[in-house]
């Protein structure tokens, strides 16, 4: 970490900071505390586009030095004609079936995450597969994916996974290794000595090896399982409230009100797609009678927590105390009131409850956070089945996973037989326990005393260094396998390539080392489900259909009719309440919270996960939806915890870094405007447990006071060569597996030292203009055109200026009032006839939840170079579509805060600002309303970003793709020009989706013209359906936030709705009249309406 | 006064402003002229191939059509070099000892691809669509000439842009009946009009484009994405 020596700066002046808030008036919605500030440095940073030192070169390599560099290149790149030379055409010996080049194909497989499965459409490009699309007919995502589907194919080219089957180091192969197990087995008696540690499996295939073959084979080897980051305190609270060890199954569409407590169900877990898309469902802008309402307690701010009607921060240790509060107002039998809330926190508590009470059996739903201990889970079915919702809202089934239990008890279990010596040989599949094992467990330490170690991982990672025999495991799209997804439904894995990197699977080692060795994963797999299809509880299938016909159907549809989980009648226990009322009654023992008893959260990584993503650099560089870091994990607080703990939030100018990377005090982050992202902040050293980690401090407004919540999967040793190298720091250095998800008696010490972070945050302050449009569902009903009226332009518009009623319309006849403020003159809005397509977006702002897989999905789609981290805090990160985050309210009043996101891809202006300014005409508009962008014929003068008011567009500053990796460029989409340094690129609407589509809508209806003997009916003939073009970010939203179509037509969605929601819709920086075909829908939410702040002044 | 330049330096100005303006221009003029040159378009220049296969024995002597071989021209964007089955289809019948087909004989036995050399190469920034072309009916031969008269193929046009924008500025110079596509010896002139006059390209070309309703594309979104 590079550090920069300071001296003590004032903090904040807190009283300034409190007048001026009461003082202010209207919404206020601003970014960055620095805004808040208005400091000197801050007004400063507003008046410039880029920073001042943006003429100074301050890369290590001297001026004339490049200007030597880009002679040559000058020189060079002359007469050399415009055709490069032929080279070869190698077509195959005999062409694969159904294989047409040029032609995608998609394949139903599914993505294991954790163990659990995510039904994808993996697209396959003459065998390479380069996207994943999500898979419509999947009841666990219904079509959509999450970020790390998306980056998952990058994972399987990483040149990083490809070391080989060694032993020692050695090459070896696979019959050595074999035979090598075998003969461990052979000397062990029964395999009384053999332990295997596995991650989550819910593979029924692997399952059934397991339990039937190889464990049946050799009885005495014990299995342990370790995952770091997801937690079962559900299951065992469900077990001990329940009876029986259960799974919830949440069913979002029919829940009126939902109450999460410190569940980020939106965004993470087996179901959070599932949950998402029919989340969305019922905030449906056209039914807003059928709104329903999300109360949210969390201890951490998360995207749920942005997308919560109502919100309340409160500590981790102290959630379940509050459930307590609501079981109390519910009246749950057996729950007294708890002390030690605020009134306002009470307050809350009452109305919440109030209204959930008052709402009709079966139709509210309260969710429990997977991390909360087990007690609470069991309070929470209780009050479920008090309000009627067992069966309804939520649904119980078997556990998925196999063997499911306490998983970090299993690996404190396994260390322990270590110690015992019982240990003789390890297995270790998956996970990473030298990593993710915890400071208290001290795997590393253990497993070094194990006398065989054999490691099958994706990477030759932490663990794999302190293992004998490395084994290559195969990734999921190169591999035959099984998963089951949130409700039990199987689907069946299948390859879309031949292994990469010479991984084989586990499910082919455990057979050989069988009574019947030598079978293929295929059919391993295949054999399964027709044991499966015999049985008799498939009758009536079988009755319907033969086995072959049905297993195709299977692998075709991606996922195995019939294996749903069905759900279980289950009963409360008597006893549900009573753990969770002792566990309270010891809680409140303890310190009140304060600076000197601060808490410590620990959560998987919204870019990690737990650590097995660290070399992935789009996860890497893809902006965490609230905090907008990149390439870093960082102790986040509250703005009232950093103040008392003396953090600097001051963002005067920074001195030199002594390292000298970063010189002449460039840029502290209150002189970076424009689009640079380099935050200096404080690091602090936190210490838990008797161990301690430094890490650099983020302000995350609405963070509960007094709690610090750092991320896992960060500061890796062995991760490859992106992640490896001062890429955040190891948190799991000071986690224990007692104490996995929060601990109390945090030490919190300045070092006096700082960090760089690089994060987006720190552009595009709203300034007045209203970019974000945010009411209620009781605002929207008492005035519809509540949006339209906030189209005036603020401070910068004359007395006596006709005040714009309603929006831009596309109908190009309508007349535009005279704006002061306009970019371009009123003649050259163009009066052009839009004969055919006209392609347009909508972005609902209601439903997106800032998940960022469309940022992730297009980075895959269109080719987008990664850029790295001293880029990214210059400002040049190269995402096509970017999450803008605002946070609305007092920083100081924390149960007021409200987040919102906007997504903001190229706007494709009919009258573009950046079309006007190129003076080589690469960017142009087309016939069908594109702002088409020609890389040949940029020139990179960057005028058009210049000129561009979103700053969509995006400059390759350096040669950012990777040219040189072999690997690396089979992951490109053969459909977009991948970009060479000095050219600009943009959103494109997915051009080469649409051109297909078209290219196909016109073979067909020349073909249908031709066979009818008429003249071609353009109109009739090659229409495109709406919803044959998807563009990537479409495509993979779980919550339908973007709607894209032909807005000619007037039966596509995105007209339809547009039509519709009329009064909702609005476009950004209308008033500059660049008329962008990407329109907005209004954010409403349902807050409830007793627990509306008194800071809602209306509208500014 | 005296004089500071002598009275060679009269001519010498004039010589020196004509004689850069000259150079310039013919550099210039020079470089647009070279890159349209067959050296720089690579026009009508064949290459070696690993088997000398002759597109006029197998076309024209025995009457195969483009698409046994060429199999994706209709559906995909890439018209495909077909893989050594197509080859041993026929050859594992015909000459089957023959010395010239022993490449093709030896890729079948080995599993070795043959390796082509290219003839037919747009830039990598450009994405041209073979089956929109041939389904509205321009012919293999607008494009590609009279590969059934070629014994090696070569390049029968430059591939420079400006040659593309020529046809899609006017496709009625290019326009034939979709069944005479793949046709390559068709001439407008069999085909006649409603009025009994054999048809000129012109004539056919108009007629075509109306029927078809041929859009002339010039987005650059049509190519460049």
């Amino acid at each position: 970490m590079s550090s920069i020596k300071t001296e003590d700066k004032p903090a904040l002046d807190l009283e300034a900071v409190m007048k001026r808030l009461e003082n202010a008036d209207g919404r206020q919605y601003w970014r960055s505390l620095e805004e808040l500030s208005a400091g000197e440095g801050f007004q400063e940073m507003l008046q410039r586009e880029f920073p001042r030192q943006a003429g100074e070169w301050t890369d290590p390599v001297s001026r004339r030095r490049f200007l030597t560099l880009m002679g040559a290149s000058l020189a060079l790149a002359g007469l050399s004609g415009c055709r490069p030379p032929g080279g070869k055409i190698v077509p195959n010996i005999k062409d694969p079936d159904g294989v047409t080049p040029g032609k995608p194909l998609f394949f139903a497989t599914s993505m294991p995450m954790a163990g659990y499965g995510m039904g994808v459409l993996a697209e396959s490009n003459q065998g390479r597969p380069t996207k994943i699309e999500g898979n419509k007919e999947h009841p666990a995502s219904l079509g959509a994916t999450d970020v790390f589907a998306q980056a998952s194919v990058l994972g399987l080219y990483d040149p990083d996974r490809e070391a080989g089957l060694t032993y020692l180091g050695k090459p070896k192969s696979w019959e050595d290794l074999c035979a090598s197990l075998k003969a461990d087995l052979a000397r062990l008696p029964k395999g009384k000595g053999f332990y295997l540690l596995t991650e989550t499996i819910t593979s029924p295939t692997l399952l059934n090896l397991l339990e039937n073959e190889f464990l049946k084979d050799y009885p005495e080897v014990q299995w342990y399982q370790h995952e770091p980051a997801v937690s079962d305190n559900s299951i065992a609270g469900l077990s001990k409230a329940l009876g029986v060890p259960v799974q919830p199954v949440y069913q979002l569409k029919t829940a009126d009100v939902v109450l999460s407590l410190d569940a980020d169900f939106l965004s993470r877990g087996p179901g959070h797609l599932r949950y998402a898309k029919d989340f969305s469902s019922r905030r449906d802008l056209e039914k807003l009678d059928s709104f329903n309402r999300l109360y949210v307690v969390e201890s951490v701010l998360s995207s749920t927590g942005a997308k919560a009607d109502n919100r309340l921060p409160v500590r981790a240790a102290d959630i379940e105390r509050f459930a307590h509060l609501i079981a109390f107002f519910l009246k749950v039998e057996g729950v007294s009131e708890p002390k030690g809330f605020s009134a306002a926190e009470r307050l809350w508590a009452e109305y919440a409850a109030e209204d959930i009470a008052a709402r009709a059996k079966g139709t509210t739903l309260v969710i429990a956070g997977d991390e909360q201990p087990a007690s609470l889970h069991s309070l929470v079915a209780a009050i479920n089945d008090k309000l009627g919702n067992n069966g309804k809202t939520v649904l119980y089934i078997d556990p998925v996973h196999a063997r499911p239990g306490d998983r970090a008890k299993s690996l404190r279990g396994l260390v322990d037989e270590i110690a015992a010596g019982k240990v003789q040989v390890l297995f270790v599949l998956g996970a990473n326990p030298v990593f993710t094992g915890g400071s208290d467990v001290g795997f590393q330490g253990a497993l070094e005393k194990v006398p065989l170690r054999y490691r099958m991982g994706l990477y030759h990672d932490e663990t794999s260094k302190l293992s004998h025999w490395h084994i290559p495991d195969s990734h999921y799209l190169e591999s035959w396998g099984d998963t089951r997804s949130y409700d039990g439904t199987a689907s069946v894995v299948q390859p879309l390539v031949a292994p990469l990197y010479g991984g084989r699977s586990f499910v082919e080692l455990l057979v050989n080392l069988g009574a019947n060795p030598n079978r293929d994963a295929a059919s391993l797999v295949k054999d399964f489900w027709k044991a499966w299809f015999e049985a008799p509880a498939q009758a009536s299938l079988k009755s319907s259909t033969t086995f072959e016909k049905f297993y195709r159907k299977s692998l075709h549809d991606g996922l195995v009719d019939g294996s749903r989980f069905s759900p279980k009648q289950v009963k409360l226990v008597a006893d549900a309440v009573a753990e969770s009322v002792k566990a309270v009654a010891s809680a409140s023992e303890s310190k009140p919270a304060g600076k000197d008893n601060l808490e410590i959260t620990y959560r998987p990584d919204e870019a990690v996960f737990d650590g097995r993503y660290a070399n992935n650099g789009w996860l890497l560089e893809m902006p965490k939806p609230l905090t907008k870091i990149t390439w870093d994990n960082a102790a986040i607080m509250s703005f009232k915890t950093a103040l008392e703990l003396g953090i600097n939030l001051n963002t005067e100018k920074r001195p030199e870094l002594e390292d000298g990377v970063y010189r002449s005090g460039a840029s502290s982050f209150g002189y970076t405007g424009g689009e640079h992202g380099r935050a200096y902040v404080d690091t602090i050293k936190l210490t838990v447990n008797g161990r301690d980690l430094v890490l650099p401090v983020w302000v995350v407004p609405g963070h509960p006071d007094y709690s610090i919540n750092v991320q896992l999967g960060y500061g890796r040793e062995r991760a490859g060569r992106v992640g490896t190298k001062d890429v955040g720091a190891d948190v799991y250095k000071i986690r224990t597996s007692q104490n996995p998800w929060s601990a109390l008696g945090l030490k919190v010490e300045r070092t006096g030292k700082q960090h760089i972070l690089a994060c987006t945050q720190g552009h595009h302050y709203m300034e007045g203009r209203h970019l974000v449009r945010s009411g209620s569902v009781e605002e929207t009903k008492k005035d519809a055109e509540w949006v339209h009226k906030l189209n005036s332009v603020p401070e910068q518009h004359e007395e006596g200026d006709h005040d714009h009623g309603h929006d831009h319309k596309h109908d190009h006849k309508h007349e535009h009032g005279k704006h002061k403020l306009s970019l371009l003159p009123e003649a050259i809005s163009p009066k052009y006839a839009y004969k055919q397509h006209k392609w347009g977006m909508l972005i609902n702002l209601t439903a997106c939840n800032g998940c960022s897989a469309c940022v992730v999905a297009c980075q895959a789609e269109n080719n987008i170079p990664v850029v790295g981290k001293v880029e990214v805090t210059r400002g040049r990160e190269m995402h096509w579509i970017r999450i803008d985050r605002y946070f609305e309210g007092n920083p100081l009043k924390p149960t007021e805060l409200k987040a919102h996101y906007q997504p903001v891809p190229c706007q494709q202006c009919e009258n573009a600002p950046c079309e006007q300014v190129c003076p080589v005409a690469a960017t142009v508009h087309s016939y069908d309303g594109l702002n088409d962008m020609v890389y040949n014929r940029c020139v990179g003068t960057r005028y058009c970003s210049n000129n561009c008011p979103y700053k969509v567009r995006r400059f390759n500053f350096l040669q950012y793709t990777d040219y040189a990796s072999v690997s690396m460029k089979m992951v490109n989409n053969p459909e977009v020009t991948v970009r060479t340094r000095g050219v600009m690129e943009k959103c494109t609407y997915c051009v080469q989706r649409i051109r297909a589509a078209e290219i196909e809508a016109e073979k067909r209806g020349k073909l249908k013209a031709e066979r009818e003997n008429r003249a071609l009916d353009r109109q009739k003939d090659c229409q495109i359906q709406d919803g044959e073009v998807v563009t990537a970010c479409q495509a993979v939203c779980p919550a339908d936030a973007i709607v894209f179509g032909d807005l000619s037509d007037k039966n596509s969605k995105v007209a339809k709705l547009q039509q519709k929601v009329e009064n909702l819709n609005y476009s950004i920086l209308a008033e500059l009249n660049t008329s962008p075909r990407t329109t907005y829908l209004a954010e409403i939410r349902n807050p409830n309406p007793k627990l509306t702040s008194s800071g809602g002044k209306g509208h500014a | 006064m005296p004089q500071v330049f002598p009275k060679y330096a009269n001519v010498l100005t004039w010589a020196v402003i004509l004689g850069v303006i000259t150079t310039v221009s013919l550099l210039g003029v020079g470089a647009m002229v070279f890159a349209r040159s067959p050296y720089a378009t690579l026009k009508e220049t064949a290459y070696t191939q690993p088997i000398q296969f002759s597109h006029a024995h197998h076309v024209n002597g025995l009457g195969i059509d483009c698409r046994y071989c060429h199999t994706s021209v209709e559906d995909a964007s890439y018209a495909n070099i077909p893989p050594t089955k197509t080859c041993m289809n026929c050859h594992s019948q015909i000459w089957v000892g023959s010395k010239m087909l022993e490449p093709v004989r030896e890729s079948y036995r080995t599993g070795k691809s043959l390796e082509w050399s290219r003839i037919h190469r747009l830039s990598d920034f450009v994405y041209f669509d073979h089956s929109i072309h041939v389904t509205k009916g321009i012919g293999c031969a607008s494009c590609h000439g009279r590969v059934d008269e070629m014994q090696a193929v070569y390049q029968h046009g430059t591939l420079l842009m400006e040659w593309c924008l020529d046809c899609h500025r006017a496709p009625e110079k290019n326009l034939r009946p979709r069944d005479q596509v793949f046709n390559m010896a068709f001439k407008p002139s069999d085909l006649k009009q409603s009025n009994g006059q054999p048809h000129t390209q012109a004539t056919l070309g108009a007629e075509l484009r109306q029927k078809y309703d041929i859009r002339s594309l010039l987005e650059c979104s049509t190519c460049h994405r």
